[in-house]
């Protein structure tokens, strides 16, 4: 540009002219508004259609797709993770092990005394039974039929949900038992054919019917105030509960309200027993025998004997 | 373009196998690192919102399936995560070196405060306590991930500008 020009317009009284938007930049803005606001809504629909669907529909088999696509890669990315998991699980139990060693060897002692009687009970019992002719609903664990699988994912921290690498394929339904050796971890909530959901025993949304074996006291187990704790709720005051007795699922007791789980699974052992004037019930905290934060391999409990139903 | 998308997808696609399998079940001093949420937040600081949104979208949607989770209710939180980091890395956040750690820490917050919230109004167990209580640690881990996993990010998808000066100096 020549050099009196540009004195020539710095020197006039030109008006400036109106800043106007760069039309690529104006569209730009429109284009990313636009695409976050169908991904909003989009996201907002499916909310509606997954809520509104349950556990059926084409959203579920949308899910069923997913889920079955990801189930390798999961168990891949688990089986790699784990000598690692194992590896930090080993030192970290090496902080305790003297202490938790003592403590076990007493209670080998213990159950060693409570196996004895136990074997004669059970002897006992069988034989009464068959002199009674008795007509018995499904029996944990001689009814049913161990279908071992592996966790293959966690949901988030929300939820106490995980994924197993079995679904309907391997006999699994809704409802479904999942135990470990352990004890009770929680029942089948969604099913595919290659994968399903367990909501944990820790969930909000899960109570389990139980009792305590020294005394029977009925209650409902549920989840409790920390992380992974349990509580039998809902047990009167004048039951004998005590610190030590172990809880197990109570089995179906009423006929309006079948329990989902057999009786006779461990849950737990109870720490704490307490009771105020105000309250109904007794307050019980129950440690479970399962870690559920350590879950790996678990057993979904199928049966093909009928549960009975009230008429 | 399509190298970045083919990329961003593989290393979300293995973030988010990672994170279901791995790491949803971590949990050190009560907090629970989110790679996926980290990764999502580098690519969008890295490659803007329209990018980060999208991206957000379809991880989402895959840990949705993954967990037979409320199909969109993950989509929905990631998409808004990677649209705000995008737009802040495309204006205030570019060149400068602790836009990352303030994204994570930032979106880390407003991630687990929006999940609490949308989980209540969905009637789901919105556990308050538990959530607020595990906060600090949670936003401590992710940004101790941040360091690493930005770092692999920037790798593998180079920001804009260095592409752009390198065409011009080679020019």
């Amino acid at each position: 540009m020549p050099r009196n020009r540009v004195s020539a317009v710095l020197g006039s009284s030109v008006p400036r002219p109106r800043p106007q938007p760069f039309p690529s930049r104006s569209r730009s803005t429109l284009r990313r508004r636009a695409v976050v606001g169908v991904l909003v809504l989009l996201s907002l629909v499916l909310i509606t259609i997954s809520f509104r669907a349950g556990s059926g529909g084409a959203v579920h088999r949308v899910e069923g797709a997913g889920a079955t696509v990801l189930r390798p890669f999961e168990v891949a990315a688990e089986r790699v993770a784990r000598p690692f998991r194992d590896g930090y699980g080993y030192f970290a139990s090496l902080v305790h092990v003297k202490r938790e060693n003592s403590r076990l060897k007493q209670q080998v002692n213990d159950l060693r005394q409570k196996e004895l009687l136990g074997q004669s009970a059970l002897e006992q019992n069988r034989v009464l039974r068959s002199q009674l002719k008795f007509i018995d609903s499904p029996r944990f664990p001689v009814d049913y039929t161990p279908v071992n699988t592996r966790i293959i994912s966690w949901a988030s921290e929300f939820v106490q949900q995980v994924v197993i690498a079995a679904g309907s394929d391997s006999g699994i339904k809704q409802d479904t038992p999942i135990v470990t050796n352990y004890g009770l971890v929680g029942r089948v909530t969604d099913v595919t054919g290659s994968a399903a959901q367990v909501t944990l025993l820790t969930d909000e949304n899960s109570a389990v019917p139980a009792l305590d074996q020294t005394t029977s006291a009925n209650g409902l187990v549920r989840h409790g105030q920390g992380q992974g704790s349990l509580v039998l709720d809902f047990v009167r005051k004048e039951a004998n509960v005590k610190e030590g007795d172990v809880i197990v699922t109570a089995g179906t007791q009423s006929k309006q309200y079948p329990s989902l789980f057999p009786g006779g699974i461990p849950i737990g052992v109870v720490t704490h027993v307490g009771q105020s004037d105000t309250a109904l019930y007794k307050q019980i905290q129950i440690d479970p025998y399962v870690d559920f934060s350590a879950l790996d391999a678990v057993t979904a409990l199928i049966t093909n004997k009928r549960t009975p139903k009230g008429p | 373009m399509p190298a970045d998308i083919a990329k961003a997808a593989g290393l979300l696609f293995f973030v988010v196998v990672v994170q279901l399998s791995v790491m949803a079940n971590v949990d050190i001093l009560g907090g629970h690192p989110n790679l996926v949420l980290v990764t999502l937040v580098s690519v969008s600081l890295l490659r803007g919102a329209v990018f980060g949104a999208v991206a957000g979208f379809c991880v989402g949607l895959l840990a949705d399936t993954g967990v037979f989770g409320t199909l969109g209710f993950t989509a929905l939180l990631l998409t808004l995560a990677g649209y705000w980091t995008g737009r802040y890395g495309e204006t205030t956040g570019r060149d400068r070196a602790h836009a990352p750690l303030l994204s994570i820490a930032v979106i880390t917050v407003l991630y687990q405060i929006s999940a609490l919230v949308l989980r209540y109004m969905l009637g789901e167990p919105a556990p308050a306590r538990h959530i607020f209580a595990a906060l600090a640690p949670t936003v401590l881990l992710n940004l101790i991930l941040t360091v690493p996993i930005y770092a692999l990010t920037r790798r593998l998808l180079r920001p804009r500008e260095w592409v752009t000066r390198e065409v011009r100096l080679l020019g």
